[in-house]
Order: structure tokens, then sequence, then C-alpha cells
């Protein structure tokens, strides 16, 4: 069984971000990187198959260097090697760009099962796993929260809103988009961060995947308006308690006067 | 300019996501006709003609045959936009027709500004304004963002469409979310914790709060993707939509898909260390603090109290 993982570096959400000289994009200094939290998930997914079948295990990113530092994890939680699709303009490529470049490495390869997260956290379009597959033709089964393979079927549940889950058999060969919560990540452990040292991490130029044009594009990017109804309580926790109390006691009516 | 909006059915009910579609349709001062795989017995209230292809022969899920309906009635109706709700069946639809007509998708449009869709990034931190190259477009629309000022009463003009394509993947029914005893939707006061709250071991402090102040404790989704508490309290799209008296979300950043489930509350307070934090757009009060030593602080002053 052959097997692709699609990952992302993104930054951590908690950070404070800036919008770009450019104002296209956010700032990327001073940031934190971390993988997708998606991605994850479709990692360990991906890892999981590959020990129940013995299966063959590569894990893509695009990006610039600093990707390969994610990479590592995907590497050391248990994928056999690196595909680093080498982009260093990879924040201008719109979904289709992206979604082209993952389905052009792909389709020499006879991938049995591609693995990509639902979305990004930065961008979230939840485009590029569909694109991949409709370049491939092959089906696509969005959203997925369980995963299980039985001979060559596998049958997945896909989760919708308001907690209902849509039972999905598909044959492979077949992609996935993993939602969150549909197992447990491993943490990489240390001889398994060594190991991964060691294994093939292999660069390939963007130019060599990248064959078609964007048909989307950025026109500025901004913070957004402050609504500014809400009021920000700083200070010691106890007189923030205080504060919080007699506000409530004022504007609602839960707590006794 | 005409827009084809995508409405959604489920289990024969009409999903009430479809207004919000003619809603966008009314702001973007579109033409608009309607699609949607249902029944007849259960239409969306429409003024205008709707495709309708039947649930009971093609599935309520299965991309393939319905990408293909859709494209049959673009072929008709030569839209300018296919609208869709940025939801379940929206991501998993709207990419492959983008796909099959070579057109640009928005995904996830919050608001038109100058015509051009703008867009959340980074967990609503920031905001992108896009422009596509190609004439035909595709968008999906966040939950929320367009409501209509007056309910439409009309019944739309039903036209039947069929298709022969077949798809590759198999719906074979759905499953219900599991039962709980917790009904958030009845709770006056709901105390939520995100993953800010640190830890399983901290989920005590957070239900200590809520019964202190006489009501319920929920949780976000990560939350309960961690399993520091059950299923039955997650708030948000993919679990219970509430509006209580008050709402404490404690270390939630604030999420759409949260954002969705709660944001009705009547008054909300949110306790965060990072003041930039998405849920300080629907708090009315924001505490900027950690929720470790915040919390023990307001619980005993109003244990003693």
């Amino acid at each position: 069984m052959k097997i692709l993982v699609c990952i992302k570096q993104v930054p951590d959400m908690e950070s404070r971000f800036k919008v770009d000289s450019a104002g296209t994009w956010y700032d990327t200094t001073e940031l934190v990187w971390r993988m997708n939290e998606y991605d994850e998930y479709g990692v360990e997914q991906a890892v999981q198959l590959k020990e129940q079948t013995g299966g063959d295990l590569t894990v893509l990113c695009i990006g610039p260097d600093r990707v390969k530092e994610t990479m590592k994890k995907a590497l050391a939680m248990g994928c056999d090697r690196g595909a680093h699709v080498n982009d260093p303009d990879y924040a201008t490529r719109d979904p289709f760009e992206i979604g082209a470049i993952i389905a052009e490495y792909a389709s020499d390869k006879g991938f049995d099962v591609i693995f990509t997260g639902m979305q990004s956290q930065d961008r979230g379009s939840a485009q590029v796993g569909v694109l991949v597959s409709e370049l491939l033709g092959i089906p696509a089964v969005t959203t997925i929260v369980d995963f299980v393979l039985e001979g060559s079927t596998v049958n997945v549940k896909r989760e919708l809103e308001g907690g209902i889950k849509a039972k999905v058999s598909v044959t492979l060969p077949a992609l996935f988009t993993c939602q969150l919560g549909l197992n447990t990540p491993r943490y990489p452990t240390l001889p398994n961060i060594m190991k991964a040292k060691k294994k093939e991490l292999l660069s390939i130029p963007v130019q060599d995947l990248l064959k078609v044009a964007f048909r989307l594009e950025t026109v500025s990017m901004q913070l957004p308006e402050k609504k500014g109804g809400g009021l920000v309580l700083e200070g010691d926790a106890g007189e923030l308690a205080d504060k919080l109390i007699t506000i409530l006691k004022e504007k609602t009516g839960v707590l006794a006067k | 300019m005409k827009a084809l909006l995508i409405a959604e059915s489920r289990e024969g009910k009409v999903l009430g996501s479809c207004s919000e579609l003619v809603a966008f349709a009314q702001k973007a001062g579109s033409d608009s006709v309607m699609f949607m795989v249902g029944t007849d017995s259960n239409l969306p209230a429409y003024d205008g003609t709707i495709y309708l292809a039947d649930a009971a022969k093609y599935g309520e899920y299965n991309p393939a045959v319905h990408k293909q309906l859709i494209l049959d009635v673009v072929t008709k109706e030569k839209p300018d936009m296919i609208v869709f709700s940025h939801s379940s069946y929206g991501w998993d639809l709207a990419p492959r027709v983008a796909f099959a007509l070579e057109a640009a998708q928005f995904s996830e449009v919050a608001d038109i500004v100058d015509g051009d869709p703008v867009v959340p990034a980074c967990n609503s931190k920031l905001r992108r304004r896009l422009k596509a190259k190609s004439t035909v477009k595709v968008l999906t629309l966040q939950a929320g963002a367009f409501s209509l000022a007056e309910p439409i009463t009309a019944s739309p003009n039903v036209e039947k469409i069929d298709t022969d394509t077949a798809g590759k993947v198999t719906f074979l029914g759905y499953e219900e979310a599991p039962k709980g005893g917790v009904d958030l939707g009845k709770a006056a006061i709901i105390v939520s914790a995100g993953r800010g709250v640190g830890g399983k071991d901290n989920i005590p402090m957070v239900a200590a709060l809520a019964k202190a102040l006489g009501g319920e404790y929920g949780a976000s989704r990560p939350v309960v993707d961690a399993e520091w508490v059950e299923h039955a309290r997650q708030v948000g799209t993919t679990g219970q939509t509430v509006s209580p008296k008050l709402y404490v979300a404690c270390g939630i950043s604030g999420a759409i898909q949260h954002l969705a489930g709660m944001k009705k509350s009547e008054f909300i307070v949110a306790i965060n260390t990072d003041k930039d934090a998405p849920i300080g757009e629907v708090a009315d009060v924001l505490v900027v603090a950690d929720v470790k030593q915040f919390l023990p602080a307001l619980t005993e002053r109003l244990q003693a109290g």
C-alpha cells in the first residue's frame, strides 16, 4: 500500500498577527511555526494505516526551507520519507495552484491513499484536498472523523453539523480530508526523533511541479475592524473578579443584587 | 448578474442556511435561481425557480452525482456565481464544481466590499479581500454572515431534473449524535472551557464556577477532542447551539464554529490571556487574565457572596 500525507506549516494561531509591507499577507517574521492541526490527524491516520498494512508512507509539504522542521515531526511520527516542494512564494499560491502541485507530484506514483487536512488554520479554504482528487480523477471523502480499512474498501464517517455523522464507503484509490478529532495524534518519542534525522528528505523545486496559472489573487489583507462594544478589563485577578461581579449584577439578571 | 444558489436538505428537511443564500444574492444585487437535492414535499421558502433532484434517487451525499446535476443547471442557466453555504455539504461540493468550470472559489465569504468577497484568515484574526481571474465564480458563505431583513414566505416554482451519472462513493446512512444527559439549550447560565484552561485537571475549576453561578458547564471543540470533557457538553456548529442569559467563555479563542453556537447568548463574558482573540468580537466583557488564576478568585467571591 502506497500512502501520501500532505501537510502544511502554519503559524501558531495564538500569535499576534501583523499585515506585511505588501499588504497582502501576514508578516512572517517573529512567528512560531507548527504543523497545521488538521494535518496532525492526517499524519496519525496515515501512520496507523502504514502500520496496519505494512505500507510505504511519504509526507509532502510545500514551502520555504523552514517547513523542513515541521516535516521532521511527521517523519518522527512515522512517515518513511519526506518530499519537500521548495517554494519561497508559497503564500501567494491559490488553492488551485497548491492542489495542482500536489497532483503533479502524485500523478506517476500510484498512491492508494492520500490524506490531507480538511483545511489549513491560516487560510482555511478547504479546497486543496478535493482539488487534488479531481485532478487525479480519484474519489475524495471530506471531513472524516473515523477511518476503517477492510480489504480494498474504506469505511469512513463524515462529520456534519449538529453532531450528526454520515457513514460512507469508498473503494481505493481515494483521498480523504481529515477533521479534528479523527484520532489521537502521537507525540514523537526521542528515539523516533533521532531516527527521523536519517530518513530521506528530498527537495523538489516548485518550478518542476507547477504547471497551472492561479485563479484567485489577494487584493489586500487587513486586521478586522474592532466592533468596539465590549469592555476590556485588565489587572489583578482578585480585583478583576470584583469588577466582573459588579458588572454582572448591573447588566444581567443572573446574580442577586 | 445571476447566482445559482445551492440549497441543502438533510433527511428530507431543508436546512436553515438556505435563507442566507437568498440574503447574499440580495446584497450582491443579483438575480438568482436555486438548486437542491431534496424532496418536493419539503421546499425552501423562495421567490423563484428551484431545480430539484430527488434525494431518494440520488442520495443526500453523492458528490460526483450532485456535481453533475449542478453542472447541468449551470449549462442551462449560465450563472455568474454558484453559491454554497460553507458547510460540510458546501465545502465538499464547491471545489468539485469550481474545478469542472475552471472557476475560482472564494471560501467562507463573510462580506462583500466594493464587489470583492472578503474571507477570514488565521482564525478570524485577519481578513482578506480577494479577486477572481475567472468569469464564473464559486463561493461558499460563512454561517450567519448574510441574513434576510424579512423572512420570505413565497413558494418556489419547481423544475425537476435528472442525470444518469454514477458516483464512486456509497452513502450508507446517518449516525445520530450520542445522547448525553446534558441539554445545554435549556441552561440559563453556561460556563465553557476552551483549550486555554490548560488541561483536563483544570476542568473541575470550570465546573465549580458553573455551580457557583447556578449553571451548567460546556466546552469548545478542542477540549472535547482531547477528551477533557464529554461530547454532550460541546458548544458550536458540531455540538449544541445555545443562547443562555449568561455565557462565560474560559480560555476559548473563538473559532467561527464555536461562535456560531453561542453568539446569540444575552451576555457574554470572555476570559483570555490573548487580548486579540476573536472571542473579543462577540464578548460584552473581555477579562484579560489567566483562567487558572481568575476562575478560583471569581468562584471564591461568588460562594462567599
